[in-house]
């Protein structure tokens, strides 16, 4: 297939790895960090951990949506599909995450009306299509899912569709790579940093990352030759003491980003303070639905009550999307979590660390 | 989760194509494209809206800088 086939090609991922191979040994680690759940996949599935030289530490962080969602943020959307005449609309992955005391999954055993969708206009059209009811879409995603969500709802406008709103609950990378590296306690070297976020905010969104912290980031596609490719910048950088961002991910992703949907972004939204899992409360890391928009935004249809968030006391979630803790070394992993019965998040999205560890390293 | 096969456009009608994904055709949105899109483009496709038309000729660059590494390594495997 074009632009895939000749990423995958395994002789050329061998002798990448064969160059790394030669460069050691090193007198310490070099900590690389992945910020996207597709990463992490991308990186059991193609197996290159056990591979690659035991100097290069890969480490999963907060990359994966549904896992950064906070509880509270959960037990909001299972409250808004507790609501009389609401239809809930989400992605799947959603679905099955507990809450302090239910999911959605286990509500819509109990009647609740919950649809999965493929993308936000079909949520859209369940709006039209239900014109009694009240279709709430859960807005969980990064910035590649929050333009198709604001199109959605500047197309509700549009066509005056007043049954649908949002519950905005996004999530912004760069907030939380900054966060990352104050906390101090991780040491990294240099960020594998997103394919496709980096398609809508450009290379250039990491600029103050590098410049600020001085930690090289490399943005990557998805091909197993093209993380090799990314890793061998990195560890060029971190050896030559330099910083920059490289766009190794050059087919897919502009400098400056995709501008029509950043302005659609900006036009929908305005940057909120926002909470994550394991990460706590980041300043201007959410994005809120601007005023003139209010009448789409879910938090203002519906009066939601404060609710006590209740985790599962061993769950090790906030320290693996940290990528302090690796999911072995929670007391849950695999005993009493596993995918068919998750504790947390990560290990109930298929793009979730303990998740991915489960499939693929056991 | 990202798709992170790109997306061949088979059909446009206004703001909205048919993709051809590996052997599934999907209707992808058009809007959030600053690019305009045409047949036989290959696009990247995220929860049904095209986010990114591929240059081919920075595909084609971005390739060979990975070849040139790639041949350099298995250059010095047997040198």
């Amino acid at each position: 297939m074009e632009y895939l086939d000749e990423y995958r090609d395994p002789e050329a991922a061998k002798s990448l790895i064969e160059t790394l191979h030669r460069r050691s040994p090193f007198d310490r680690q070099i900590r690389l960090m992945e910020i996207c759940g597709t990463h992490t996949v991308a990186i059991f599935r193609s197996g290159m951990r056990q591979l690659l030289p035991d100097w290069i530490r890969l480490i999963s962080g907060p990359g994966c949506p549904v896992c950064v969602t906070a509880s509270e943020d959960i037990d909001r959307s299972i409250w808004l599909s507790r609501q009389p005449e609401v239809i809930i609309t989400t992605f799947g992955d959603l679905v099955r995450v507990p809450g302090s005391s239910s999911s959605l999954h286990r509500e819509r055993s109990r009647g609740a009306d919950v649809r999965v969708v493929y993308a936000t206009l079909d949520a859209l059209r369940i709006a039209e299509e239900n014109p009694s009811k009240q279709v709430v879409f859960l807005g969980i995603g990064f910035e590649t899912t929050a333009p198709t969500v604001a199109a959605a709802i500047r197309q509700a406008a549009a066509q005056g569709v007043d049954n649908f709103s949002v519950f905005s609950a996004h999530k912004l990378l760069p907030p939380a790579m900054r966060a990352l590296l104050d906390s101090k306690d991780l040491n990294l070297d240099g960020f594998i940093c997103p394919g496709h976020v980096s398609t809508i905010i450009g290379a250039a969104a990491y600029e103050e990352v590098v410049s600020r912290y001085h930690i090289p980031c490399v943005v990557t596609g998805f091909e197993p030759l093209d993380i090799l490719h990314s890793i061998h910048l990195l560890v060029d950088m971190v050896l030559k003491r330099e910083a920059k961002v490289i766009n190794q991910y050059r087919r897919a992703v502009k400098w400056e980003g995709n501008l029509a949907a950043q302005r659609l972004i900006d036009e929908i939204f305005e940057p909120a303070d926002a909470t994550w899992r394991g990460l706590g409360m980041i300043p201007g890391s959410g994005l809120k639905i601007r005023e003139k928009w209010s009448t789409f935004d879910a938090v203002k249809r519906f009066a939601m009550p404060v609710i006590e968030v209740k985790e599962h006391p061993g769950c090790k979630c906030g320290e693996v999307l940290r990528g302090v803790m690796t999911p072995p070394e929670c007391g849950l992993f695999r005993k009493v979590c596993t995918p068919g019965d998750p504790k947390g998040p990560c290990m109930v999205s298929s793009e979730g660390t303990c998740g991915a560890y489960y499939r693929y390293q056991g | 989760m990202c798709l992170a096969i790109p997306a061949e456009v088979v059909q446009i009608e206004d703001e909205m194509a048919t993709v051809r994904i590996g052997d599934a055709l999907r209707k992808t949105s058009l809007i959030l494209l600053p690019d305009k899109a045409e047949l036989g483009d290959y696009v990247i496709v995220h929860a049904g809206f095209a986010i990114h038309k591929i240059d081919p000729e920075e595909a084609a660059e971005s390739l060979r800088l990975l070849r040139e590494l790639a041949s350099f390594a298995s250059e010095e495997d047997h040198g």
